[in-house]
């Protein structure tokens, strides 16, 4: 028999929760989002505006693909959801019985409650209507401000230097990103964030927001009282989860939508996924709501398996994710600048101060690694961490991990060095002889 | 720790500075003059109208280039690309369309049109090999000042990454080199980076009759020839892909590395013109094959079973495939179609390297387990319009015949996803099970 499953929301969370599901089953699948038409990658938007992309190129699928997989995708408004009679309601009028239904439902961006958060040329950056008016914000202007320092506000400044806006960044931290990023990489974005010209002001919050007399903002008064001018005002102190369609339906909610491990809410037959769910028991070392693409995807393919019969928890393994602060690439596996009991941190920069390479571990094994400018490659470090190498182990078999193109310079002797002058009468060396076939044949893809 | 090693200049609200605005107006006046070298006032001074319509464009072009180096940071340089009129299929990209298939169409069929700006070229002509100047001659000299020129900013472009720097600087010293300068020192202009079937009279009974008369060099070439077809090919594509040659040796990868690159993104990527793509490239490969063959059992019978048939076919497809498409299609929609039209859809060479590169190779783009969040920048900037973000979204590593080795797909990804890697053959096809499906 094949049930109706339902879906709220065409991001990464809904669209693979429907591909998986077809995969599994012949259910009727139908996804729901007043947003855009197609899925389209949110994390390119920032490419559009910058003029790297076409709108078309950032859809991960080609518009055939839906239909070809029969998955029916409805562009509306979902208004209301009715769990006892297990239908939700439509902006254009239509009533749709579900058997089942999955929430994904993604995020706002946060409004703190500024004064003048309201005004012209005011507004933060997540959706598709919000690229928009970005476009139509920051025609001709010359200064922008950005409120708030994390990954959304950085892509903001860079998309403006692409269009020759000054720009000047109020951070509340004394670093950039510091509450996630450890102090010598936050100090090293810090500075190649200056570099690039963007006034990058730490230790600053803005107070309130000043408009000028056709209601368009005109400049920024930060808590110390000082006036910063500008044409535009970008608000990117964080998102949160997107309940409103949740108020009033019996599913239980918080901050987010409260789903167990299975992605299962209070109510039968309805789960939720991604951005807008919040764990009623976080994993350890992990936030109770997590708001990145990866996590959005990983939870919606265990959410899948257990829609389609085969009930499966959400488990994540290693944490790891990544991102770009202007011309510098970040990728981080396992526990980083969590303070864990016990831990240590080997930490390798070079000398242009712009690449570094951050291995935690305690005295057993390996738990985390940083990286900046330089890449590595996700399975072999969270294999590494998984099964417990030791730090020494980890150093010898490095250039394993190296996920860099073929000729950039490599820094794991660097580190090796480094480890041994801090920890004298320890000498680890790099697999020698295996570098020198390595290099030869370039055997990295061989060697796990 | 150093901090400020690199300087750029801050944002004006125009980024066009002083150094940029000599560069485009010296490149822009050139351009005229380049025009009026056309007509017969040439004749007044030819080294006087080469030095204004060469090398001032040139030299403009660079400056243009190197001011760049002040305005920004090392990294991936794509802003605006799809807003320019330049390069995104509008008003300038058309005129340069029309004036590159123009130029074709005038070098191979109305070199008398070209009379007048041929004649500026014999002072170089005559400083490198002693003779007048002719079409070729021209042809073979703005080619190479193209691949030189924008090799320069693609050297500027991606100063971050050691692979494109390497790749770049091989693809300018075997132009310069192998396809402009020895050719026009040896006998009978031979090109040592060039094979069968890309250069299919190569191979041909008639060369090897012509070469071989000529005693050991031509000996020697006609070896050459067989050896890189045969042997080297598969060995090579076996070791590294077809990137030895399409992205680090080849003329025409060359040219679409260097002048195609602003272009790269104009690739359609659909799953229809990969099928297109499919059926065409290996036609063409058929009936150079086809043509060879009957050419040599031609030989073997004198002429008699075949007669003027394998001659006309040769024609024929020395007209439509190498004049037409490779010169003329090939290199004229590189603002329209992308930097390698010729290479996806007609190249021969291409087909050959792209069958050994997919069945027989331990080249394989490897995926950074599940790191990929789709933004499709590989795919935008692939020339070779593979949709390369269908594979990293799904954990599979890229393997593609179509795959020329560019490297660029793993430079723009902002995720640090892909890698160009060698490895052993056996697991190249394998999914990273454990992040995505
Ligand atoms: C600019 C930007 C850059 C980012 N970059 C990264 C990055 O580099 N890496 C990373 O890991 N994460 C990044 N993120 C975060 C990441 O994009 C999100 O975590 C992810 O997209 C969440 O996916 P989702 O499917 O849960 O929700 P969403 O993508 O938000 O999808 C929810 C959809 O549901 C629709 N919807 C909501 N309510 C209704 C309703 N009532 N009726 C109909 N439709 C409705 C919404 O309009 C939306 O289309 C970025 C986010 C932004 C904004
Ligand atoms: S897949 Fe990557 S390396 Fe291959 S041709 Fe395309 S861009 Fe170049
Ligand atoms: S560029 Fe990188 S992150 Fe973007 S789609 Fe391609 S592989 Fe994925």
């Amino acid at each position: 028999m094949s049930e109706n499953i339902l879906i709220i929301g065409n991001g990464i969370t809904g669209v693979t929760a429907a591909r998986h599901i077809r995969k599994m089953s012949g259910n009727n699948i139908f996804v729901i989002s007043s947003e855009s038409e197609y899925f389209f990658s949110r994390t390119a938007l920032m490419y559009v505006y910058m003029g790297h992309e076409k709108f078309e190129d950032i859809k991960p699928y080609e518009n055939s693909f839906w239909k070809k997989n029969n998955i029916e995708l409805i562009f509306d408004h979902v208004t209301q959801i009715n769990t006892e009679r297990k239908q939700v309601s439509l902006k254009r009028g239509n009533v749709i019985n579900y058997d089942k239904l999955i929430i994904a439902t993604g995020s706002l961006p946060n409004k703190c409650g500024w004064k003048g958060q309201d005004l012209q040329g005011v507004q933060g950056l997540y959706s598709l209507q919000d690229l928009k008016l970005l476009e139509s914000n920051t025609r001709k202007i010359k200064k922008a401000v950005i409120v708030g320092g994390g990954l959304i506000g950085i892509e903001l400044s860079e998309m403006l230097l692409s269009r020759n806006i000054e720009v000047t960044m109020l951070v509340r931290e004394s670093g950039y990103w510091s509450n996630i990023l450890p102090e010598e990489e936050s100090q090293m974005i810090s500075r190649h964030i200056r570099q690039h010209h963007i006034d990058l002001r730490l230790s600053t919050e803005a107070a309130e927001f000043i408009g000028d007399e056709n209601g368009r903002v005109k400049s920024v008064v930060t808590k110390t009282g000082e006036h910063i001018e500008c044409q535009f005002i970008g608000l990117t102190a964080g998102v949160s989860p997107n309940i409103d369609l949740v108020k009033n339906s019996g599913i239980n909610y918080n901050c987010g939508i409260l789903v167990n491990e299975y992605l299962e809410t209070n109510i039968k037959d309805v789960y939720a996924a991604g951005d807008c769910a919040e764990f009623q028991n976080a994993l350890p070392f992990r936030k109770n709501i997590e708001q990145v693409w990866y996590t959005g995807r990983m939870q919606a393919e265990a959410l899948a398996r257990t829609v389609c019969g085969n009930k499966t928890e959400y488990s994540p393994g290693v944490w790891f994710n990544s991102a770009k602060f202007l011309d510098i690439e970040y990728q981080v596996y396992g526990l980083v600048n969590m303070n864990i009991p016990g831990e240590k941190n080997l930490y390798f920069e070079n000398e242009e101060g712009n690449k570094s390479i951050r291995i935690v571990y305690t005295d057993e094994s390996v738990i985390g690694f940083n990286l900046m400018g330089i890449r590595y490659r996700q399975e072999v470090c969270v294999k590494w961490i998984w099964e417990k190498y030791s730090i020494e182990k980890v150093l010898e078999n490095l250039s394993e991990a190296n996920f860099d193109p073929e000729f950039f310079r490599q820094y794991e002797n660097d580190l090796i060095k480094k480890y041994n002058s801090l920890n004298p009468g320890k000498n680890v060396s790099h697999g020698k002889k295996r570098k020198l076939v390595h290099s030869l044949f370039n055997n990295s893809a061989q060697s796990y | 720790m150093t901090q400020n090693i690199l300087n750029i200049d801050p944002p004006s609200g125009n980024n066009f500075t002083a150094l940029k605005k000599t560069g485009l107006a010296m490149f822009s006046v050139g351009m005229l003059f380049f025009l009026i070298s056309f007509t017969s006032v040439t004749e007044f001074s030819p080294l006087l109208f080469f030095t204004l319509s060469i090398v001032l464009p040139s030299a403009g072009a660079l400056i243009f280039f190197f001011a760049q180096l002040k305005s920004s940071l090392p990294g991936v340089k794509k802003n605006g690309i799809q807003f320019m009129s330049a390069t995104n299929r509008g008003l300038i990209g058309w005129t340069t369309a029309v004036f590159l298939t123009g130029m074709y169409i005038l070098i191979y069929w109305f070199p008398e049109l070209l009379e007048n700006l041929i004649r500026i070229f014999d002072p170089l002509s005559f400083a490198l090999n002693g003779n007048p100047s002719n079409q070729w001659f021209l042809y073979g000299t703005l080619y190479t000042i193209a691949v030189l020129v924008m090799g320069v900013r693609m050297l500027i472009h991606n100063r971050h990454s050691k692979y494109q720097i390497i790749r770049t600087l091989s693809v300018m010293f075997v132009q310069l080199t192998l396809a402009y300068l020895i050719p026009m020192f040896i006998q009978n202009g031979f090109f040592f980076s060039y094979f069968w079937p890309l250069k299919q009279e190569y191979l041909f009974p008639s060369s090897y009759e012509y070469l071989t008369a000529s005693g050991g060099i031509g000996m020697f070439m006609f070896f050459w020839a067989a050896v890189m077809s045969f042997i080297a090919t598969p060995v090579l594509t076996y070791f590294y892909g077809k990137r030895w040659y399409c992205s680090w040796v080849c003329g025409c990868g060359a040219l679409a590395e260097t002048l195609g690159d602003p272009y790269r993104h104009n690739s359609d990527k659909s799953l229809t013109s990969w099928k297109i793509e499919r059926w065409m490239v290996h036609s063409v490969l058929v009936v150079i094959i086809v043509i060879t063959a009957l050419l040599w059992i031609d030989n073997a019978n004198e002429n008699f079973i075949f007669g003027e048939f394998v001659h006309s076919a040769n024609k024929w497809y020395g007209f439509f495939i190498s004049a037409m498409f490779a010169g003329v299609i090939g290199v004229g929609f590189y603002p329209l179609m992308g930097s390698r039209v010729w290479c996806r859809f007609g190249c021969p060479m291409a087909a050959i390297l792209g069958i050994l590169q997919k069945y027989f190779s331990r080249f394989r783009i490897t995926v950074n387990g599940g790191q990929c969040i789709s933004c499709g920048n590989c795919s935008t900037f692939c020339e070779m319009g593979i949709d390369v973000k269908s594979y990293a979204q799904r954990g599979q590593n890229v393997i593609r015949a179509s795959c020329v080795g560019c490297g660029i797909c793993s430079e723009v990804c902002p995720r640090g996803v892909l890698r160009l890697e060698n490895g052993p053959p056996k697991d190249r096809f394998e999914l990273n099970k454990e992040y995505l499906r």
